[in-house]
């Protein structure tokens, strides 16, 4: 077993210098601020994504509803179309990439590690960095609204030509353009910490396949987000260089082409959809099993639909173009690829009903939001295959159809799915659990304020109503639908609102939870609640596909083995643990320095002054930048040593 | 690297993972992949716009000085070898010639970057070539440039190695650190290969 211990990636690591280590700013603070701005524990990075995307998920909410109210009746002039414009884009923007996605990340962050039974990610402090640029690029997508060139207003999808200079001459796009680039740098760092994490960091015995579903997906998610963003990446530059550097990418009168913009941000754009969808999928395949109190159906069949969805994700962008022009041989490739795709998503369904066929259910709330998702990813699933078609896609393109096609798989399936892992790990997370009556409550309201605000969309979208109009005419036929959706709307708005209070109270008040209390199959059970900073006061080694189901069933076996393992551990030196650093949140300072000057301010068209005062800042931020990077890398990745003694951590320091 | 009180240090397998393989390398690894996306989609841009040269503009051929991107590109390609002979070098604990072969690296890379400065300044005013004057300019400039400055950061990265193989910060028990930089430069040199066909090689075809 002392072999195991060495295959922990902790304990090896021995004592390096800690002589230079003096020269370097070393935090120690475990409570207040500086812990949290200095923090390179996976659990609080987890819980600072999920604080930042709720907050920018109620800020999406407020802009959805400020949409409907718009459109709740004809001719209305609640909001102007310039503001409608940027209601809509940052609406979208703000629910992708800084609500849904970090959500999905803090759930990375928080459950990944746990469940392959390791102590941290493979990079901590490049994971702080990840957070801390994905703050920065937060911020400066949403800089507009309080200066004077107002919020982004392109649509989250930014086609050129409408987003070059000639047609968006202020800041507005410049920030969006620098906001997106740094959310992908932040998702991207964070990937390569997961993928490296999750294939190098397994506990003993956690073969690939023994891995828990949630974690697969994740791996997944990495893989598409590590290879999707760069086509993101590129499309922005070649943008920001038409827009700063008066470039012909996208200039017509020069040779450029716009549908240029429009495949890379779909080739992008496309795996984002799987991006948002399959953390969910995953983690309603942690909840179904647990409360159906049986192993999951077809493991690996789910595993390899998961990983089917991942790779054809890159086959299909241009359904999203079918009314370009392509060529009939073009969209025939597409159409069919996009139907194949419903193939590998249909297997998991099937697979998840399978699991609760003949199970001991119990509709505990978890369970609930799990069987709202699959009822309502299936709804979205369906309007979606019908976009296949080319033909029937041609009639449906760009009208409200589409709006309730997505609505229903972003809403009904990733937000649901992650509704139902904030309830279900919410005990292992704080030690508190939601009351019932609460939690089913705020399902029910949700669950028929959503319906209620996206079904009438299908007809409205059938009948004709184009998107991102701000407002129509009453004798369109589209009056009642729209007041159905608006009042939905503000239904689902209340049902959000219950639910986010309800979490703010019962993590301050609700009822304390012993450990594992859903009876739970993988391994994050076996922590105590809170998990303690260094997870697991033993590297378990698994010996089975639901690991900790097989230790509840084989108690004294594992008692066993746990103190042999915690013997050959001390023996060599304890658990070890990471400094914490404050150079990753410098750096992202630099970042965002150097952002808000690259997107906020006017170059000088004065040629005689050299450093003007756009460079200036840009420099400044560069400064930063370099200085926290470099004091990163020199400080070094030392760390301390933990001895436990029964329950008490007193640190030694080497 | 438990091995290390053991004596000799087992290069090539790292006892602390799941698969053997370093954290570090793998990471590079993944990023290289990520990085190969990066240049396909800035790769695909130019040759589609090849395809759709606007009216009247002069073929590039024209405009290229195959003879100098040529000898350019064979010094790259020298760069890999000094690199990987460098991160042999250190892997059999021979600092001393790992700093010989890293300073050839250095000195391959800055030439090379010395030959795009000067071609680029020589498209820009004698051959009246500019990122906005045309799209040929716009696309080349753009992929060569992103391609420059990963030669660029690639330099500063093994300057600082070649500077802390001498205060002591990397020493041979940092193989993985020097072997995990031989990779991007590996990928680096590889992507001009592509690029030297697919934007040079291919106009005189």
């Amino acid at each position: 077993m002392a072999d195991a211990i060495t295959k922990s990636g902790y304990t090896a690591h021995d004592e390096k210098i800690t002589a230079r280590s003096s020269l370097f700013y070393r935090p120690q603070a475990k409570t207040g601020l500086m812990s949290w701005l200095t923090t390179v524990d996976h659990k609080r990075i987890g819980f600072l994504y999920g604080v930042f995307a709720l907050f920018f998920f109620l800020v999406g909410g407020v802009e959805a509803l400020l949409i409907r109210i718009q459109l709740a009746v004809p001719n209305n002039n609640f909001l102007s179309a310039q503001q409608y414009n940027e209601m809509f884009t940052m609406h979208a923007t703000t629910m992708i990439f800084l609500a849904i996605m970090p959500l999905s990340a803090a759930f990375f962050n928080f459950i990944m590690p746990l469940q392959i039974g390791a102590r941290d990610v493979a990079f901590p402090r490049l994971n702080a960095f990840s957070l801390w640029v994905f703050l920065a690029g937060a911020i400066i997508v949403n800089l507009g609204w309080f200066l004077h060139d107002g919020a982004p207003n392109g649509g989250w999808f930014g086609y050129t030509p409408l987003t070059t200079r000639a047609f968006s001459p202020n800041h507005a796009i410049d920030m969006w353009v620098m906001g997106l680039q740094l959310l992908g740098v932040a998702s991207i760092a964070a990937s390569l910490n997961f993928i490296t994490t999750i294939i190098n960091m397994r506990a003993p015995g956690l073969t690939m396949m023994r891995l828990p579903v949630f974690t697969w997906m994740t791996l997944i998610t990495a893989f598409l987000i590590v290879l999707s963003f760069p086509a993101i990446t590129i499309a922005l530059v070649e943008l920001m260089m038409d827009r700063s550097f008066s470039t012909n990418f996208f200039e017509v009168s020069n040779g450029g082409m716009p549908i240029l913009w429009t495949h890379l941000f779909w080739v992008f754009g496309h795996p984002e959809v799987y991006i948002l969808i399959l953390p969910g999928m995953g983690i309603i395949s942690e909840i179904l099993p647990t409360f159906s109190r049986k192993p999951l159906f077809g493991y690996p069949i789910v595993v390899f639909s998961g990983a089917c969805i991942g790779f054809l994700g890159f086959g299909v962008w241009s359904h999203h173009m079918f009314t370009t022009g392509m060529g009939t041989v073009a969209t025939a490739a597409f159409a069919m690829t996009t139907m194949a795709i419903a193939v590998p998503t249909g297997v998991k369904i099937f697979n998840w009903i399978g699991t609760i066929w003949g199970g001991h259910i119990s509709m505990r709330t978890p369970m609930m939001f799990a069987l709202g998702f699959i009822w309502l990813f299936m709804f979205g699933g369906f309007s979606g295959i019908m976009h296949s078609a080319a033909p029937a896609d041609a009639q449906q393109h760009n009208s409200y159809f589409v709006v309730a096609h997505f609505h229903y798989v972003l809403i009904g399936g990733s937000l649901f799915a992650l509704l139902a892992g904030i309830h279900y790990w919410f005990p292992l997370m704080f030690g508190r659990k939601v009351s019932e009556f609460w939690g089913k409550l705020s399902f029910w309201v949700i669950f028929i304020g959503f319906n209620t605000t996206f079904f009438p969309m299908h007809f409205l979208g059938l009948n004709g109503m184009p998107r991102r109009t701000f407002t129509y005419d009453p004798n369109m036929g589209w009056n009642n639908s729209n007041f159905i959706a608006t009042i939905g709307a503000f239904i689902l708005g209340v049902g959000v609102t219950i639910y986010f209070a309800v979490m703010v109270y019962t993590y301050f008040k609700g009822e304390r939870v012993k450990n594992d209390p859903w009876d739970g199959r993988t391994l994050e059970w076996s922590l105590p609640n809170p998990v303690p900073e260094y997870n697991y006061r033993v590297i378990p080694v698994v010996h089975a596909r639901d690991a900790f189901w097989y230790e509840k069933q084989h108690k004294e076996e594992i008692a066993a083995e746990h103190a042999k393992l915690e013997k050959a551990e001390s023996a060599h030196g304890g658990i070890h643990m990471p400094f914490q650093s404050i150079y990753p949140f410098i750096a992202s300072l630099g970042i965002l320095i150097g952002g808000v000057g690259v997107a906020t301010i006017d170059s000088n068209p004065d040629p005689k002054v050299i450093v003007g005062k756009k460079l200036t800042v840009c420099l400044i931020g560069l400064g930063i930048f370099l200085y926290g990077v470099y004091c990163w890398a020199l400080e070094g990745n030392e760390g301390y040593h933990l001895h436990l003694d029964g329950h008490d951590s007193s640190d030694t320091k080497h | 690297m438990s091995s290390v009180a053991s004596g000799a240090i087992d290069h090539h397998h790292d006892s602390t993972t799941s698969t053997g393989i370093s954290n570090k390398k793998l990471l590079m690894w993944i990023f290289l992949a990520s990085d190969c996306m990066f240049f396909g989609c800035l790769i695909s841009t130019h040759l589609i716009y090849r395809l759709h040269p606007p009216v009247g503009t002069p073929p590039a051929s024209s405009i290229f000085s195959i003879e100098l991107t040529s000898f350019s590109t064979f010094i790259l390609l020298m760069s890999s070898l000094m690199m990987a002979l460098a991160v042999n070098a250190i892997q059999k604990g021979n600092l001393k010639s790992m700093r010989a072969s890293l300073v050839l690296t250095i000195i391959c890379g800055l030439i090379f970057l010395g030959c795009q400065v000067f071609e680029f300044s020589e498209f820009v005013h004698v051959k009246h070539l500019t990122i906005s004057n045309s799209i040929l300019g716009t696309t080349f400039f753009t992929l060569t440039g992103t391609h420059g400055i990963h030669v660029l950061i690639g330099v500063i990265w093994l300057t600082t190695m070649l500077i802390y193989s001498y205060t002591g910060r990397l020493s041979e028990k940092d193989a993985i650190d020097v072997e995990s930089m031989g990779l991007y430069w590996h990928f680096v040199d590889i992507v001009w290969i592509v690029i030297f066909t697919v934007v040079y090689l291919l106009e005189y075809i």
